[in-house]
């Protein structure tokens, strides 16, 4: 059964990717056009196959499918040649040339946009709108008292996917576990948000931030100075999209 | 829901801490199944096909007073006694039964059972437990308080099983397996159990995975991930604990605690000391130390890997390494003459942790705590560069070629006479045999391995005849001029379970000491020593009639200048009680360094003319390793070579040093008091222009124009081969011959001097220059201290 369900699936993709190029659509119903009803055939004599298939040795023969009104995988397939002699055709084709009603169609959709608002922005001084999840520079956030969120637990080291943080941890005075480094390397990194994820405490973040392009590597090599910088900068935009999005998290 | 999240997030990280748990604890009586999952290190026992009879050779009878001691700390209900004796009486026959040499035949079919687990017929011996039934049938059964090693609690209840015909879910670790018992593991009812259970458990767990330091190896989270339910019902405040403080080595968070009482029944029964109890009730029920002070044992790091959760972590550790970060390397410990096996584990160049690896042989399970907790003196007071003093007599930095330049130049015109090699306690065989092969070349054959010296003519005098775990074997046991609980505290951990299982008596001659377990102490001194050599003890006759008996020697006393007519003594002693007799040696001399052992069996001891003090005061001395010279050994105007890691003692007086490897960073040969030849591993890269030791030895050898004829380590091993064969067997222990008093016929026995033996080790947490450099074992030291001077302790 296993083998069978393959092959009619298989057989199946063919036919469908077949009508696809042919501009046919994926209606399973027969269209009355004649050269799509050669292959609705087609399509048809496949499921009939399976059925076939169910208790014979595996491949129909021809002449099985030509019975069920298939076409044999050997005949050519004739497309017939489209004429139209009736007047009122001839009519139409002719004043549409004429008149140049496309162009005129095109011109008046260009007329149209001339009036409505624009959608392109000055980029540098207008901005366009952002997801409350997109995912842009990191920062690393500190709890309303000043406190640093960040406990040091490495899971976002551990599922970074591009191993592009480093965090080491020791054990602060007061007996607290926090980190003594941590580094993001934003040339490895993918902003998959994986990192923000993984976080119990949400000290790592993406912000809303896109603009930190620089002219040198170095400077994309973030240190916890400047991701704790990212977090005291942004927290108020940060902070609304964390509320924006709590519901689904 | 969020706890579930958490937990999945360190679990990924770790996904091989489950089945590490899982190898860990399947040690087990395996009979009839072949066992698939052999824990590393245990294949040779665990592969035994037979069973031998039950003895009554329980680590920790409940019959003895320190177990109930445990009862009474621990809810140890008195019911489960028995039981407990009966299992695992069994367990650690058949370690002892599956030595190659030992094998028993085949139990009578009266001496197993069967039962069925899931439907599964199984054979299991009598007297095993239904939860031991269940691992040898294959079948994972969740545990928080059992441990095979410790007496069974039954309180932790995660192990409810169904049983057929049982009205309710019983509780696995206490329950005896029973002819033709039907356990179903995999019920709905027992399913419903243990969600139940770790609800419960879950109660009062804190949510702190993230920063707690057993998140990613801990068996809660392991366990709530496999067996608990998604969510809790519990809405009420949970209850926090106030931490203890239990000294520099284990930290306690102890509201993390699920009092399972694993840290209190091996604080009573295997380390022997009665530092934990639980205090309270119920929801009040508190582990601690009821007035507070640190651990006092030596053994007392164990704990930590016994906590199935984060409230005993390990404090040097904390929060410097996830587990998943950690590079894990096979290797063997060298801070005392056991040779325990551990787990080096690394990130990047660093050495994170050591932790111990099963053992049967050696360390069953357990370290010490200086070879756990030293690691830090890995990184502190090394040598990372080669050195030579200046005019101004300062060391001055510099490059290998001027060093052996150096070197090269000072030997100019010494004679092979005037030249001394000295091996310290943590020299490998390879380097030794190197230093040995090149000294000689230079016609020098004063080779001394520091400290005590031993004769090496015949093997078995210096050697733990016994083996290691053949002291559970013995009946009776006399000590002679040893500390066990500094020098060796596994062994001592060894011969207290004899003890308290009432298999062993033990005497000792010497300073009077805690052994943790009852004993007889003879005598202080030679004295002693001397009326059992010669009869007018009456300890003499429970020596001699003891079916097994052994001495154990300690190897502190040959620094003694009467140290002949000491062995002499032991010797006549030996014979007179039969120590040594068909099938059993129980003459035992326990080291004290780990490299002792070796430079013995390639000789590296001085040669007849340096023996007879027929040499005249070296002019050229190359000390490998070696600082606990001292400097009067050493002629002022000498020059002086220092080969080692660590910038310690001996790199002090040295003309020019050399930056060798620690034994973290080589491979490296050693061979353990009881003569087992093991390897360590190099789980990190040497430090800075440092070398592997017998390298260096080799370059030298070239510029001082005595080519060595080896360029690899295999060649070295080769050469070792040459000269001591058996040092190619690693893990194995070559059986050496005993000549009864032949041995010692050219001793001088005069008269044996009167003075009382004395500690040799004054100090258990420094002996080695890694060891004096850690940090942590200056903090233990000085935490030793106060205890005694508050009179908690009567010494260091």
């Amino acid at each position: 059964m296993y083998r069978l369900s393959r092959h009619v699936a298989s057989r199946g993709r063919v036919a469908i990717a077949t009508r696809l190029i042919r501009g046919e659509g994926l209606s399973p119903f027969p269209s009355p056009c004649p050269a799509a009803q050669v292959y609705s055939h087609g399509f048809h004599s496949n499921r009939h196959v399976a059925g076939a298939l169910q208790t014979g040795d595996g491949k129909p023969s021809d002449s099985e499918i030509q019975k069920m009104g298939g076409a044999s995988a050997n005949t050519p397939v004739h497309v017939p040649y489209e004429t139209y002699k009736d007047l009122s055709t001839v009519l139409d084709r002719n004043m549409n040339t004429l008149f140049m009603t496309e162009l005129m169609r095109g011109m008046s959709l260009t007329l149209k946009y001339f009036f409505e608002k624009k959608v392109t922005i000055n980029y540098p001084f207008e901005k366009g709108p952002l997801s409350p999840r997109f995912r842009g520079e990191h920062a690393l956030r500190r709890y309303p008292t000043g406190e640093e969120r960040c406990i040091a637990c490495k899971l976002c080291e551990a599922v970074c996917p591009a191993q592009a943080i480093t965090i080491e941890a020791e054990e602060r005075e007061d007996g607290s576990r926090r980190t003594t480094r941590y580094d993001i390397d934003m040339t490895k990194c993918i902003y998959c948000g994986f990192c923000q994820e993984a976080c119990p405490v949400d000290a790592i973040v993406e912000g809303p931030n896109f603009e930190f392009a620089t002219e040198t590597h170095e400077e994309l090599l973030y240190d916890k100075e400047k991701l704790l910088e990212n977090g005291d900068r942004w927290e108020t935009e940060i902070a609304g999209n964390l509320r924006a999005e709590r519901l689904y998290r | 829901m969020q706890r579930c999240l958490l937990s999945a997030s360190l679990r990924r990280a770790s996904a091989t801490s489950l089945r590490r748990c899982a190898q860990r604890q399947s040690l087990l009586p395996c009979v009839h199944v072949a066992s698939s999952s052999t824990p590393r290190g245990y294949a040779t026992v665990a592969s035994s096909e037979s069973s031998p009879p039950a003895c009554s050779s329980s680590p920790c009878s409940p019959s003895s007073s320190s177990s109930s001691q445990s009862a009474r700390l621990s809810s140890h209900q008195p019911s489960f006694a028995e039981r407990a004796k009966n299992a695992r009486g069994y367990a650690s026959a058949a370690a002892a039964a599956a030595e190659p040499a030992k094998a028993a035949p085949p139990p009578p079919a009266s001496d197993t059972i069967d039962v069925e687990v899931d439907g599964h017929p199984v054979t299991v011996p009598k007297g095993v437990t239904v939860l031991q039934a269940c691992d040898v049938a294959g079948v994972e059964i969740p545990r928080f308080c059992y441990h095979q090693r410790l007496s069974i609690a039954g309180n932790c209840r995660m192990c409810l099983v169904e049983v057929e015909k049982s009205p309710k879910p019983v509780a696995s670790c206490a329950m005896p397996a029973m002819p033709g018992m039907k356990i179903k593991t995999s019920t709905p009812l027992v399913k419903k159990a243990r969600e139940g259970v770790m609800e419960f458990l879950l109660l009062n767990h804190p949510l702190d995975c993230p920063i707690c330091d057993q998140g990613g190896e801990c068996d809660l989270q392991d366990q709530a991930m496999v067996y608990g339910s998604d969510r809790g019902r519990f809405t009420g405040y949970k209850r926090s604990v106030e931490d203890k403080n239990f000294g520099p080595l284990v930290k306690t968070v102890m509201t993390r605690c699920i009092h399972c009482t694993r840290c209190v029944r091996y604080a009573t029964e295997v380390a022997g000391v009665q530092d934990l109890g639980v205090t309270g009730r119920g929801r009040d029920s508190e582990i601690g130390t009821y007035i507070e002070r640190m651990l006092t044992s030596e053994v007392s790091g164990n704990v930590i890997d016994l906590c199935p959760v984060g409230a005993l972590t390990s404090k040097p550790f904390a929060f410097t390494a996830r587990n998943w970060e950690l590079k894990s390397t096979e290797s063997i410990d060298v801070t005392d003459s056991i040779g325990a096996s551990i787990r080096v584990d690394t990130r990047g160049s660093e050495v994170m942790r050591i932790l111990p690896r099963l053992n049967e042989e050696v360390n069953e399970e357990w370290i010490t705590d200086k070879a756990r907790f030293s690691y830090d003196g890995l990184r502190r007071q090394r040598l990372i560069v080669p050195m030579v003093r200046s005019h101004d007599g300062l060391l001055e930095p510099s490059n290998w070629p001027d060093a052996f330049n150096a070197i090269a130049a000072a030997l100019h015109g010494v004679s092979g006479g005037e030249m001394k090699a000295v091996a310290g306690k943590l020299a490998d065989a390879e380097s030794m045999i190197a230093l040995k092969d090149l000294m000689n070349r230079l016609g020098c054959t004063n080779h001394v391995s520091e400290g005590e010296a031993v004769d090496a003519d015949i093997r078995s005098q210096y050697l733990f005849n016994s083996r290691l775990s053949g002291v559970e074997e013995a009946d009776v046991c006399l000590l002679v001029g040893t500390d066990l609980r500094s020098e060796a505290p596994l062994l001592n951990l060894r011969l207290r379970k004899a003890v308290i299982s009432g298999r062993l008596k033990v005497a000792s001659i010497g300073p009077a000491q805690d052994l943790t377990y009852a004993h007889e102490h003879l005598g202080t001194g030679a004295s002693a020593l001397r009326d059992l050599a010669e009869g007018n003890h009456e300890y003499l006759s429970v020596l001699k009639g003891a079916s097994r008996p052994i001495v154990i020697v300690g190897a502190g006393l040959m620094r003694r200048p009467d140290k002949e007519s000491l062995l002499v003594a032991v010797q006549r002693i030996t014979e007179q009680a039969r120590i040594v007799r068909d099938g059993w040696n129980g003459y035992n001399m326990l080291h004290l360094s780990a490299g002792r052992v070796a430079a013995l069996d390639i000789g590296f001891v001085p040669g007849p003319q340096a023996a007879e003090n027929k040499t005249p005061a070296a002019k050229f001395v190359y000390l490998l390793g070696a600082d606990d010279i001292e400097a009067g050994d050493i002629a002022k105007e000498a020059f002086v070579v220092y080969q080692g890691h660590h910038g310690d003692k001996g790199a002090s007086m040295a003309n020019v040093v050399l930056p060798g490897a620690a034994y973290t960073e080589k491979e490296g040969t050693y061979v353990n008091t009881e003569g087992r030849v093991q390897m360590t591993r190099p789980a990190v890269p040497v430090v800075g222009n440092s070398r592997d030791d017998w390298k260096i030895i080799r370059a030298l050898s070239e510029v001082l124009g005595k080519r060595l004829p080896y360029d690899s380590v295999s060649g070295v091993r080769q050469r070792l081969a040459e000269v001591a064969p058996h040092l190619s067997r690693v893990d194995s222990i070559e059986p050496s011959v005993w000549l009864n008093g032949d041995a010692l016929a050219h001793y001088h026995a005069s008269a044996l001097a009167d003075t009382p033996f004395e500690k040799v080790v004054d100090n258990f947490y420094m002996t080695d220059p890694i060891s004096r450099a850690s940090q942590t074992m200056a903090k233990c030291t000085a935490a030793r201290k106060k205890e005694v001077a508050e009179g908690r302790l009567p010494h260091l």
